[in-house]
């Protein structure tokens, strides 16, 4: 029986993050509960924020389940996780800004060739192009998962559009609203500041050719995306507009909004848009979301795109394994966080322990995202394993395994009251002339007991995630 | 601000305003349908089809036109893209989609409409009745209208909302005065008739006017004296003159806002000389329904070239 680190109650004691969030639930009956619960989801449902999930049908206005208990970092716990997640950044980055150049990291040995050319993410298309600042990827989102007091490991990266702010921003507005007291009693860093530092990060990347205060636009799929309120909630909260490929249109070097007073010049697009959807002169040529000769534009330094196209190859799962790497390499620092030991189902010897130790590892595509297309091995039943055996061995490159963490638990609430449930964290690190964090981050929970699937695609729920002053 | 988005707006404002009309003509088509029929008379109800342009899709789906079935054409039918429904659930999406141009207020008077609708599509038909039905869609189609009035920056977002809801009121008050041709066509000796001042009242509480309408004119009701308030009466805010203005308002704050004017200000402007230069007594000479049908046709136009100047993306 694996014991689970509970980041509330230690050795039968309450932690001190979390030691004024006692008395706070005892005070609350379950009819207070209930009421404060509906409460909750009422102002989401007003507000908007809803959740669709790919491919399910169903209710499109579903919303991500939001659970009141808050989940608590001490000041020096949070002052460690800052620093790795930030030299983490830093290195991604450098990693993407040497893998479009000399790819002196390859040369030096440090990482396969395979990996990185031969990677359907690395974009040919931008090779030898350094975009402003030096940046690829402005907006990394961390996936941690904690195991122990001091332990905790980062369970992928995710350096394209990595989703999910706007419950961050949205969970705290709703947490402040309903339980004032709390944020009396307890000093709690805000995180209202993040909308701010991103236009202040997007703006800071203009092109070269931009003489005059930058233009920002995000760039959305469109109304029928899951993440579109999080698109417009950006939007909003930047004051700047949000726009589909359809608003955008290339004329000389520059790109250009279609606005009722004719066309405007856009100088940064904050695109939510996969790689493959942005340019169909570029990519894909049956893409309708993207803008005809965006990518040439991009190349001569007329137009920001953020993250910059070719980002991903610093975010799979088989590059993931060489990131301790890339901070040795390019910062000449040791990793502040760890990786999470990971079993390359492409390596035949991997291949083969993963194979002997199905039913106790996570495998997971390479290119998987959303907790789709993963095997959870002591969760999962005997036809189940064999079913993915079978996967695997069809294409072992595409699989990596890991070790079916311990993953830390927080107090949720449930139907009985309160209980410990799976957790993880994605912080948001800007990345653009400086480097931030706000403090905080989403804080992902799996709401099934046992469960350690937080995907909201898998029915996991959100949590308020508070990082104390002192 | 963006094309699509001005679009989505001036949309928003048309959908709330063309759900209220069908609230409103299912007020009109009751209330005539409480009076004794007479022979050889046409059904009330297909005339209100008719004036709404639906009776074709109406036909197609339910044959015969009895209340009921026409209650769910023009409320919940979601293939009729003029029901109440169909309506709000549109205006809705399409403030979701330009969620940054609305304020909270708004979004939340849209939300609630689109909320409370899903709560009234899943009750038993039996609990409710038309009125209760008619009254919901007007008190939301108020708030929603409220919320943009208290709360909504004096932008050109503000002013395409605007010119949405005046265009759509326009139209919407031609055809439902022309509802009347439908019901009287037939039998041109009923005009003048008892059965016919009835009529015409309806018509006028229909709009929310009746009372409004005694006090600017008082003694009795004449078809004239409905013809001047519904067409030519400035303090009627439901005239066809007091929309044109209103359009004529807001593309002028539009062309001043951005410093040019386009053929959009100039066709409103048309629309409203002429209004201001005909009678009552030439709109009967000409034909009321003739009348009607001209202006729905000229608002029409006059809608196209707002989408030209302003909405198409393709200003240059």
């Amino acid at each position: 029986m694996t014991t689970y680190f509970n980041e509330m109650f230690e050795n039968g004691a309450v932690r001190a993050p979390y030691r004024r969030l006692e008395d706070w639930t005892r005070a609350m009956p379950a009819e207070l509960r209930q009421m404060k619960q509906a409460e909750a989801e009422a102002l989401f449902r007003r507000i908007g924020i809803t959740f669709a999930v790919y491919g399910e049908g169903g209710d499109p206005d579903r919303l991500i389940p939001f659970d009141m208990f808050p989940r608590v970092f001490s000041n020096a716990e949070w002052t460690r996780l800052e620093r790795g997640i930030k030299q983490r950044a830093r290195a991604l980055n450098a990693f993407l800004a040497d893998v479009y150049g000399r790819g002196e990291i390859v040369r030096a040995g440090r990482i396969p060739s395979r990996l990185v050319y031969q990677n359907e993410a690395y974009e040919k298309a931008v090779t030898g192009f350094l975009p402003p600042k030096g940046v690829y990827s402005h907006i990394v989102g961390i996936d941690l998962v904690r195991t122990g007091p001091d332990e905790f490991f980062v369970l992928e990266d995710n350096c394209r559009t990595p989703s999910g702010v706007s419950y961050m921003l949205e969970n705290r507005e709703i947490m402040m609203r309903m339980f004032p007291d709390l944020f009396r009693e307890n000093r709690i860093l805000p995180v209202d500041g993040y909308s701010g530092r991103l236009r202040h990060t997007l703006a800071s990347v203009a092109p070269a050719k931009c003489d005059h205060d930058p233009t920002v636009v995000i760039l959305t799929p469109g109304h029928f995306n899951s993440a579109y309120y999080e698109h417009s909630f950006l939007a909003d909260l930047m004051g700047v507009e949000l726009v589909e490929g359809q608003d955008l249109f290339v004329e000389g070097e520059f790109v250009f909004m279609r606005t009722t007073e004719g066309p405007k010049r856009v100088d940064v697009i904050y695109r939510r848009i996969d790689d493959a959807f942005i340019d169909p002169l570029c990519f894909r040529p049956d893409s309708m979301l993207g803008v005809p000769g965006l990518m040439d534009v991009y190349r001569s330094g007329g137009v920001s795109i953020c993250s910059a196209p070719g980002a991903g190859v610093a975010d799979d799962k088989a590059v993931y394994t060489y990131v301790p790497e890339m901070v040795r390499f390019y910062l000449g620092e040791e990793p502040i966080l760890q990786n999470v030991p990971t079993w390359q189902c492409g390596k035949s010897d991997d291949l083969k322990y993963v194979l002997d130790h199905l039913a106790e590892l996570v495998v997971k595509e390479v290119h998987g995202s959303g907790g789709y297309g993963m095997l959870v091995g002591p969760k999962s039943t005997a036809e189940q394993v064999e079913a993915f055996r079978a996967r695997i061995v069809a294409d072992p490159g595409n699989y990596i395994a890991q070790p079916t963490l311990a993953l830390s638990t927080t107090p949720t609430f449930v139907n009985e009251g309160i209980a410990p449930r799976h957790v993880d964290l994605r912080p948001y690190c800007l990345v653009g002339e400086t480097i931030e964090l706000v403090p905080g981050g989403l804080t992902r929970v799996a709401l099934t007991e046992g469960s350690l699937v937080v995907n909201s695609s898998q029915g996991g729920g959100v949590k308020d995630t508070w990082v104390l002053a002192e | 601000m963006l094309s699509r988005t001005a679009d989505n707006l001036f949309w928003i404002a048309r959908y709330m305003e063309r759900a209220e009309t069908a609230a409103r003509l299912l007020e009109v088509g009751s209330r005539i349908s409480l009076i004794p029929s007479v022979h050889g008379y046409r059904s009330e109800w297909d005339s209100l089809l008719q004036a709404t342009g639906t009776a074709e899709g109406f036909a197609r789906k339910y044959g015969e036109a009895v209340q009921r079935n026409i209650e769910s054409y023009l409320f919940f039918d979601h293939d009729n893209p003029s029901s109440v429904a169909a309506c709000i659930v549109r205006a809705r999406e399409n403030g979701r989609i330009v969620r940054t141009a609305l304020t909270t207020q708004v979004w939340d008077a849209l939300n609630t409409a689109f909320q409370e609708l899903r709560q009234l599509e899943r009750m038993p038909r039996s609990e409710l009745d038309l009125s209760r039905l008619t009254e919901w869609t007007m008190r939301h189609a108020a708030m929603v209208r409220g919320a943009i009035d208290a709360t909504l920056l004096r932008n050109d977002g503000f002013n395409f909302l605007n010119l949405g809801y005046y265009l759509e009121r326009g139209d919407s008050t031609a055809r439902l005065m022309d509802v009347k041709y439908y019901v009287l066509l037939p039998r041109v000796d009923f005009v003048g008739s008892g059965l016919d001042n009835y009529q015409w009242a309806t018509l006028l509480r229909a709009m929310s006017a009746h009372r409004a309408f005694h006090w600017a004119y008082g003694g009795e009701v004449t078809a004239g004296k409905i013809a001047d308030f519904l067409i030519l009466n400035p303090q009627c805010p439901r005239s066809l003159i007091t929309c044109v203005a209103g359009m004529n308002n807001h593309l002028g704050r539009l062309a001043k806002a951005y410093r040019r004017t386009t053929e959009a200000q100039d066709r409103a402007a048309a629309l409203q000389a002429a209004l201001e230069s005909v009678t009552v007594d030439q709109i009967f000479d000409e034909g009321l329904h003739e009348f009607l049908s001209r202006f729905i046709r000229e608002a029409a136009d006059l809608g196209r070239t707002i989408h030209e100047c302003y909405l198409s993306g393709d200003v240059r």
